[in-house]
């Protein structure tokens, strides 16, 4: 049935998180950050504010990057998500991860995780950004580190990864790597 | 209050007056801890506890969580049951992209008793040309304004607004529905669609009006929509040839609320004549005004600086502006001429 309605009780809530199917039971006003985070045990995702200004908490909802505070856990049925938990392949760190470790684009860590997914969501619509861009597409996730510099600097050299990465898969087209 | 209530009732045990306020205050704190786990706010409305017991709460429970008050969750799936279920349900309030709601009821300043979530109506998300005017879907989030062909070329203001809306994030997420019914009157998209003389398509159980943007905005954060009725769609009647708009928004730092929005639509008549300007202005009423005054003066004159920074000057007549942490009422009042003139100016140059 359409409508799902039980008065007041918990709802059942279906995702696709990182590729993995889960299921859990939250009650209507959960905020998606907390079921990820408390339920699912995905605890990558981080809570800096609770009020949709420090971005920690940033996922990729249906390709799109959003804040997990600002959604309730039941507008997730159905859905598929991207958390930092699903960018590295094992062992393997995504060149976004890579980079942000090789320019020391953190220092305690707590933003890192939104930094990614808002950087990985910036460089999937604009492959080549421009600083300027670069720190739009940021603004709305907050370091109180780093002075923004070196988090810049690697989305910028995430960027040239990723797009040096296309242009090796794209010549090699029998062994596609798909990420 | 409850507990003091039942100390009265139960008079005997008035007669120790001494005491009274610690044994009112005893099991009252009791029952605060025992909420703990569930209503964790400092904006607590429920109780009016000092804040020292208010703050407690978060020390004493084991996970600190900002959550909504309880409400009941139906997900529509069209139309008709969205306004069925706003018909049946009480105290229901529509959930768009949720982006200024769901932080409302986070801090408890909105506590409505049931959502009916509309994002999965999938129909309500378009931008269309129709004849005479620009459709735009309730559900079209700020992202995709901001990035539409057709939006950017002809309808600027609107793509300008859209684009200092929060951040990436929130632009992903809220919608230009939402952002119109919230009607906060900070916010950028009601100003620019004021300015834009946007039309609202309202539907109710009995069938659906179009509302003008003048009488659309009625108060801060209320609107014409009226509870059992939902905003369907916004238009935007073509401009003619020769117009150019522009919205500018004044504030700190970027994804801020402004503290003054303004949006211009100049047509222009033969050899740089204002043939007809519409100015909206932002922050610095209850709701997005027109600045008329400005607008009379600028009407049949050539758009040259000076005409301009007159017009600027009468553009804080009928603007009642309040003073906030962000600025004074008076700082306000300046900054309405400054960004009309850059305004008009922006809009002209998109002619």
């Amino acid at each position: 049935m359409a409508l799902q309605a039980l008065k007041t009780g918990m709802l059942q809530v279906t995702c696709k998180i990182n590729g993995k199917e889960y299921t859990g039971m939250a009650e209507p006003r959960t905020l998606l950050v907390h079921f990820l985070r408390d339920d699912l045990n995905l605890t990558g995702t981080h809570i800096g504010c609770d009020t949709g200004h420090c971005g920690a908490c940033t996922i990729m909802f249906n390709g799109k990057a959003l804040k997990s505070c600002m959604l309730l856990a039941v507008q997730a049925q159905g859905a598929e998500i991207l958390t930092v938990e699903g960018l590295a392949q094992g062992d393997k760190l995504h060149p976004i991860q890579e980079a942000f470790w090789e320019n020391h684009g953190l220092q305690c860590g707590y933003c890192t995780p939104g930094m990614l997914i808002a950087g990985l969501f910036l460089l999937q619509r604009n492959p080549d950004p421009t600083e300027e861009e670069i720190r739009r597409g940021i603004e709305g996730n907050l370091c109180r580190c780093t002075g923004y510099v070196n988090i810049v600097k690697s989305i910028k050299a995430a960027a040239k990864k990723m797009q040096e990465l296309k242009a090796q898969s794209s010549q090699a087209t029998p062994t596609p790597k798909s990420q | 209050m409850k507990t003091k209530a039942c100390f009265w009732e139960n008079f005997t045990s008035v007669s120790i007056e001494f005491i009274l306020p610690g044994l009112v205050f005893l099991p009252f704190s009791l029952y605060l801890l025992r909420q703990s786990r569930l209503t964790v706010s400092p904006y607590l409305k429920e109780f009016e506890a000092p804040d020292t017991l208010k703050y407690s709460q978060g020390i004493f429970s084991d996970s600190y969580k900002l959550t909504p008050k309880k409400f009941d969750y139906y997900a529509a799936t069209s139309l008709d049951e969205a306004l069925s279920l706003l018909q049946e349900k009480e105290d229901a309030k529509i959930l768009a992209g949720g982006q200024s709601l769901l932080a409302l009821m986070k801090l408890r300043l909105a506590a409505p008793q049931a959502l009916i979530d509309i994002t999965k109506i999938e129909d309500l998300s378009y931008v269309r040309e129709e004849r005479g005017y620009l459709a735009i879907g309730a559900l079209t989030i700020h992202d995709l304004i901001e990035h539409n062909e057709t939006i950017r070329k002809r309808f600027t203001l609107l793509a300008d607004a859209a684009s200092k809306i929060g951040d990436q994030q929130i632009r992903n997420r809220g919608t230009i529905g939402g952002s119109a019914c919230h009607a906060d009157p900070a916010a950028d998209l009601p100003t620019a669609l004021l300015a834009a003389n946007a039309q609202f398509v309202i539907r109710g159980h009995s069938g659906q009006r179009v509302v003008p943007a003048e009488e659309f905005f009625v108060d801060t954060f209320t609107t014409a929509v009226q509870p059992n009725e939902v905003l369907t769609e916004i238009r935007i009647p073509e401009f003619p040839p020769k117009t150019g708009s522009g919205y500018i928004k004044h504030s700190r730092r970027e994804g801020d609320f402004a503290i003054v929005g303004v949006g211009a639509v100049v047509t222009l008549a033969d050899g740089n004549i204002c043939k007809d300007v519409r100015i909206g202005l932002g922050s610095v009423a209850a709701t997005p005004i027109r600045a008329k005054a400005a607008e009379d003066y600028l009407r049949g004159k050539p758009l040259d600086d000076k005409t301009i920074i007159e017009a600027a000057e009468r553009g804080p007549q009928g603007a009642d502006p309040p003073s906030d942490m962000h600025g004074s009422r008076e700082y306000r009042l300046e900054m309405i001429k400054v960004f009309i003139k850059r305004t008009v100016k922006l809009a002209l140059t998109r002619v």
